[in-house]
């Protein structure tokens, strides 16, 4: 495999008693998109900052294409999308992809710039004025105009109609295309299903899953089966396709990773058995399952 | 793994500082609320002191003396404001976080900062030299004029190095009101209303610790006012108060971002 252009090694990081991060190790590769996901608070941002260079890790260290990241050589090569950041109000769209695009030694056309991130009609407005979206689809425009190797985007989509967030992945895969690696924070797994060549599970700042989106995915192929039951939870416990019972009144909550073997064997242990339900866990319930496996029955994603 | 492509021209470099300069500059312009009182401020005091309440012989030797009193509570504004709200906010916004993360050259964005205050300070002297001039009827020499004009340019350096202190200790909330708590103090501490003289004993034993005495000085002595004559002196103390409160700055910016 080749050199990865960005990569943590080890990396700790606490905030007084917390620690943000926990030794984690990550490695990104020229041309690929890496999804990091996570619950909130799982590390993913303070992950992303030490990338960028904006805090040092307590242990361990980050690099970009080799270097420090503080260095202005590293960050030249880069484009960065934060969760939080108030643009100066009272300038204009224009004026601000401008601004940003004089920090960089090659610059993308500022024609493209404004397509790419689908903005031309916001060109003159004031960046204050702007809705959320808009304001987003602005701070993706400041990100892509150094025409960058790596990109960063932290929640890009947050706020976004479907309109414009389809846009942004379709801009993201073209991005990809044409050789840009990019570091994708997302709380939406659909995104990272839709655009990662590969996914890193964050929890309590450590990596808990690591690959391509398919694998995840088989990692966390667990389906729910719900039925007004008499067996007793702790029967269907001891059968080893299942990983969590749970008795709510007279319902009984499973969860399993093959279906139909539990069904057989409950409705041959209770013919009683009514009300039956199998769901494939939601992608989003099966993220809740790895990120926090003791508590994964009892969080339904809504 | 450095390569052809991440150089950039010293040009371009230059470039991106007066970039920086420029939309900081159209930024305020566009804040009346931050453009307005510091131009308008330091002449309204003086239209009220100088002019109004200060008529009969001997009025317009009284109203030079103000004039460079003035002149310096008018610079300290664009200093302490710009620098202490300003940055105090665009750190609480997350702005200045990005701007790290973003490979803009090192030291353009206090620059960008450092030459408005300069601009914002010349607007609000010339226009204050100008209702002296007309209203109060000071006469002065052009090389008195014009050397009043540069001590105050080049004194809005410290308190653009305190206003950076301030931003970078205080919430965007709470740095209007150290600001505040700073400047008016510290214009009256130092004699930019009433002469040292008149103060307290104490009060102007106290005055050297305070940056403004020492410009108030420099302006009473380049405009032929009075003053003590040891602009050197007091230009030395000028450049070590902004040296320490900019290093000091800086040392937290680097840290806590």
């Amino acid at each position: 495999m080749s050199t990865p252009i960005a990569q943590l090694q080890h990396a700790v990081k606490r905030y007084g008693q917390v620690t943000a991060l926990d030794g984690v190790d990550l490695q990104l590769h020229s041309g690929e998109l890496l999804a990091l996901l996570g619950p909130n608070g799982a590390g993913k941002s303070t992950a992303v900052s030490l990338l960028l260079g904006l805090q040092r890790a307590d242990g361990g260290c980050a690099t970009l294409f080799g270097l420090d990241p503080q260095w202005l050589e590293a960050r030249r090569r880069i484009g960065v999308m934060l969760q939080e950041a108030a643009l100066q109000q009272s300038l204009r769209v224009e004026e601000l992809i401008r601004l940003t695009m004089s920090y960089y030694p090659r610059p993308r056309a500022f024609g493209e710039v404004a397509l790419l991130a689908g903005i031309e009609e916001l060109l003159p407005r004031r960046y204050g004025k702007l809705s959320g979206g808009q304001k987003r689809r602005v701070q993706f425009a400041l990100a892509i105009c150094g025409d960058p190797e790596i990109l960063f985007l932290d929640e890009p989509t947050v706020g976004l109609d479907i309109g414009a967030r389809t846009a942004m992945w379709k801009t993201l895969r073209t991005l990809v295309a044409d050789g840009c690696a990019i570091v994708l924070t997302t709380h939406y797994l659909e995104e990272a299903e839709a655009l990662a060549d590969r996914v890193a599970v964050l929890a309590r700042g450590k990596i808990i899953a690591e690959g391509s989106v398919d694998a995840i995915r088989a990692h966390v192929a667990q389906r729910r089966i719900r039925c007004i039951s008499a067996v007793p939870a702790e029967t269907p416990r001891g059968w080893p396709e299942v990983s969590h019972v749970e008795r709510e009144g007279e319902h009984l909550r499973i969860v399993a990773k093959d279906a139909e073997a539990v069904l057989r064997r409950l409705l041959a242990a209770d013919p009683e058995l009514r009300d039956l339900e199998v769901r494939r866990a939601g992608l989003a319930e099966a993220f809740v399952e790895i990120t926090n496996p003791s508590g994964a029955a009892q969080k339904e994603a809504a | 793994m450095m390569d052809a492509a991440i150089a950039m021209s010293s040009t371009r470099v230059a470039r991106a500082w007066l970039m920086e300069a420029k939309y900081e500059f159209l930024r305020l312009l566009r804040t009346p609320s931050f453009a307005l009182p510091t131009i308008l401020f330091p002449s309204l005091f003086f239209l009220l002191f100088a002019v109004l309440f200060n008529a009969g012989a001997g009025s317009a030797e009284a109203a030079a003396r103000m004039l460079a009193g003035y002149s310096v509570f008018g610079v300290m504004a664009p200093g302490l404001f710009g620098f202490g709200v300003i940055v105090a906010l665009e750190r609480e916004h997350g702005l200045l976080t990005l701007k790290r993360a973003l490979p803009m050259p090192p030291g353009a964005y206090l620059f960008a900062k450092m030459l408005m205050a300069m601009l914002f300070a010349a607007i609000a002297v010339l226009l204050l030299m100008l209702l002296a001039a007309t209203l109060a009827h000071v006469r002065m020499p052009l090389t008195d004029w014009s050397a009043l004009l540069a001590a105050d340019v080049l004194g809005v350096l410290p308190f653009c190095a305190l206003g950076l202190l301030v931003g970078t200790l205080v919430g965007g909330q709470g740095a209007p009101a150290v600001v505040n708590l700073i400047y008016l103090p510290m214009s009256f501490l130092s004699g930019l209303w009433l002469p040292l003289k008149l103060l307290p004993r104490f009060l102007q034993e106290l005055a050297p610790a305070w940056p403004a005495t020492h410009l108030g000085q420099i302006a009473l002595s380049v405009s032929g006012q009075g003053g003590d004559h040891r602009v050197a002196m007091h230009a030395l103390a000028l450049a070590g108060f902004t040296v320490a409160f900019f290093a000091i700055a800086q040392r937290r910016l680097r840290k806590k971002g």
